[in-house]
């Protein structure tokens, strides 16, 4: 009944992990079969192992948090040797979420990724937290398109763009994005945000901003999806600040597709089981036989 | 499967000390020494992240917490009355390696004396039990029995030696060191420590997920980034790669 279907492939239901708050599945293995989500986008990779960023990397915000991790991941060949052959003994989706600095650093990344069992990828062009972390192709729609354009030549699986909030104009890039040969788009990812402590007289993160997250931002990602929606015909996964069924199906009908769940893993790390559940209870309750019925309706 | 967050009726929540609360639950936990849990004192979403808190005890039917009220979680927290229920998630980290042996000296400076008493209870070997307060001391009543020798001291000289516990403490007389406290007390540790005795130290970090995965935890360790709520937080002393 929760059945979606992203470009040709089925995921059990609309709910999948978000990147960079879900590792790479195995800890959350643990807690709950991670086989009952829809999918799984990985931690962001880079075509290089990270260390990723020094000082403080979360700090809570009333409702959300902001986080600096800079992109620590085992690079795209570690993760193909150590990580992937976890995933792919499994049934879920798997988005490897890319990164990249320069664009031959994601060209190079996604001929790797080309060759294995992953279904798609998750082209990431919005992390705030490291120079080079792809941000700087997500706020300008010339540079995104450029870098899309080059990304879908190269690539052999489905390319979803994830937006950035911090985009100019988050309409005339994901139009920019899809003219450019993105085959889906999701979004967002973290708002460009800063703190300051009044004692030191500095600001608490290292980079002085950082992307801030959780349900703090979900009205505003929510109203950014039903703009991109109106403008595009690609399937969207919506993300920002969900934490139960209702802010699901609120992502649903401003015309997501699917929808990834974030911050939330951390008060509950089963809490996308509760969504799914809710989801399904909603749909019986309502009547609802197929997700499509209620898709983009407003 | 680990245990997802549960719930626990609250036995006791009592001030003893200012600012200083030991909270004990009734419900069948698991743990080691030196591995803790993430707390949460509220259904809401507000405070957002949990607050990761020591096993500071474990016995039949009940566990122990032992916090000090430093912002807006622990105030909350620390409101809770005789059966509240709060949501917990744990046992989580590494934990203290029991199988050390021999003349063992445990180093704490304030708060850092929670984890204290279930190590002590738990390990065998000659305990001896430096602690440093600001003003005014507590807990060590609890250790007392389970110890040989206990130092105290506190800035103001109240009670015990006047100033920091480091002064008091000589490392030529243990074979094994473990510290909780401050980071500035931890580096005095291991530097007075270095070549003379091994030395093992509980670390503290902001976390979000507390189980591994958003890698919002790491500090800096000889071999790279590591995970305060995973392989730690209890780290070798001189693996750690203190930068300030
Ligand atoms: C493994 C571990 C074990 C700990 N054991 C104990 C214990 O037994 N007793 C005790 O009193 N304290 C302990 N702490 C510290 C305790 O977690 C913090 O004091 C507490 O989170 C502060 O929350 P707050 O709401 O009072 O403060 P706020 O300042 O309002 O907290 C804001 C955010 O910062 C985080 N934060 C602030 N200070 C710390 C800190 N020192 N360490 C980690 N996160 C912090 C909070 O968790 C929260 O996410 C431990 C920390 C760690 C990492
Ligand atoms: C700790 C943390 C790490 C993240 N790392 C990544 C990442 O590596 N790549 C990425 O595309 N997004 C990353 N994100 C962004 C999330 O995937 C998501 O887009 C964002 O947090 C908004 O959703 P939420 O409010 O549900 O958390 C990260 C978010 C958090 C909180
Ligand atoms: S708190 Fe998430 S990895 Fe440690």
């Amino acid at each position: 009944m929760t059945r979606v279907e992203i470009l040709g492939l089925e995921l059990k239901n609309p709910v999948i992990a978000a990147s960079g708050t879900f590792g790479f599945g195995r800890e959350f293995d643990e807690y709950f079969s991670i086989e009952k989500l829809g999918g799984i986008s990985t931690k962001g990779l880079t075509l290089n192992k990270r260390d990723g960023n020094k000082g403080i990397r979360i700090y809570e915000t009333p409702s959300g948090l902001m986080n600096s991790i800079g992109l620590q991941n085992p690079g795209v060949k570690g993760f193909i040797e150590e990580d992937l052959p976890f995933l792919e003994n499994m049934d879920i989706v798997i988005l490897a979420n890319l990164g990249g600095s320069t664009l031959d650093e994601y060209l190079e990344g996604i001929e790797l990724l080309n060759n294995t069992s992953i279904d798609f990828i998750e082209l990431n062009i919005s992390c705030p937290n490291v120079k080079e972390g792809g941000m700087a192709f997500g706020i300008k729609c010339n540079t995104a398109e450029r870098v899309v354009k080059e990304a879908k030549k190269v690539s052999k699986k489905p390319l979803i763009v994830k937006l950035s909030p911090n985009a100019e104009n988050i309409q005339e890039m994901a139009y920019s994005c899809v003219n450019a040969g993105a085959d889906g788009l999701s979004l967002v990812n973290t708002f460009n945000a800063l703190a300051i402590d009044v004692y030191k007289r500095k600001p608490i993160f290292e980079n002085i901003t950082a992307g801030l997250s959780g349900p703090c931002i979900k009205p505003i990602a929510l109203r950014m999806v039903y703009e991109v929606s109106k403008v595009v015909n690609v399937p969207i996964i919506g993300i920002g600040g969900i934490i139960n069924w209702r802010d699901a199906i609120e992502f649903i009908m401003a015309g997501a597709t699917a929808i990834q769940v974030g911050s939330g893993n951390f008060i509950k790390p089963d809490i996308s089981l509760d969504i799914i559940k809710g989801i399904e209870e909603y749909m019986k309750e309502e009547g609802i036989k197929s997700l499509e019925e209620i898709r983009g309706i407003i | 499967m680990k245990e997802n967050y549960r719930k626990g009726i609250i036995y006791k929540n009592t001030e003893i000390s200012p600012n200083i609360y030991e909270l004990v639950l009734e419900g069948d936990f698991h743990g080691i020494p030196g591995q803790f849990y993430m707390l949460r004192g509220w259904d809401w979403l507000d405070p957002f992240l949990s607050r990761p808190i020591s096993i500071a005890d474990i016995e039949s039917g009940k566990i122990k917490f032992l916090y000090e009220v430093k912002g807006r979680g622990t105030h909350i927290i620390s409101k809770l009355k005789k059966g509240d229920t709060l949501s917990l998630l744990g046992p989580l980290g590494n934990g203290f390696d029991m199988q050390m042996e021999g003349r063992i000296a445990l180093i704490t400076g304030g708060i850092g004396i929670a984890p204290m008493l279930y190590l002590a209870k738990k390990l065998s070997g000659e305990i001896h039990i430096y602690s440093g307060f600001r003003n005014n001391a507590y807990f060590l009543d609890q250790i007392r029995p389970y110890v040989k020798t206990v130092k105290i001291a506190t800035e103001n000289g109240s009670i015990g030696h006047k100033g920091f516990i480091t002064e008091i403490f000589d490392p030529k007389d243990f074979e094994l060191v473990y510290a909780c406290g401050p980071t500035p007390m931890m580096e005095v540790v291991l530097k007075m420590c270095k070549g003379i005795v091994p030395v093992f130290v509980s670390m503290e970090n902001h976390m979000a997920c507390g189980i591994g995965a958003c890698l919002g935890c790491t500090i800096e360790t000889i071999r790279g980034m590591e995970r305060v709520c995973k392989e730690g937080p209890v780290f070798k002393g001189e693996e750690v790669v203190f930068n300030d």
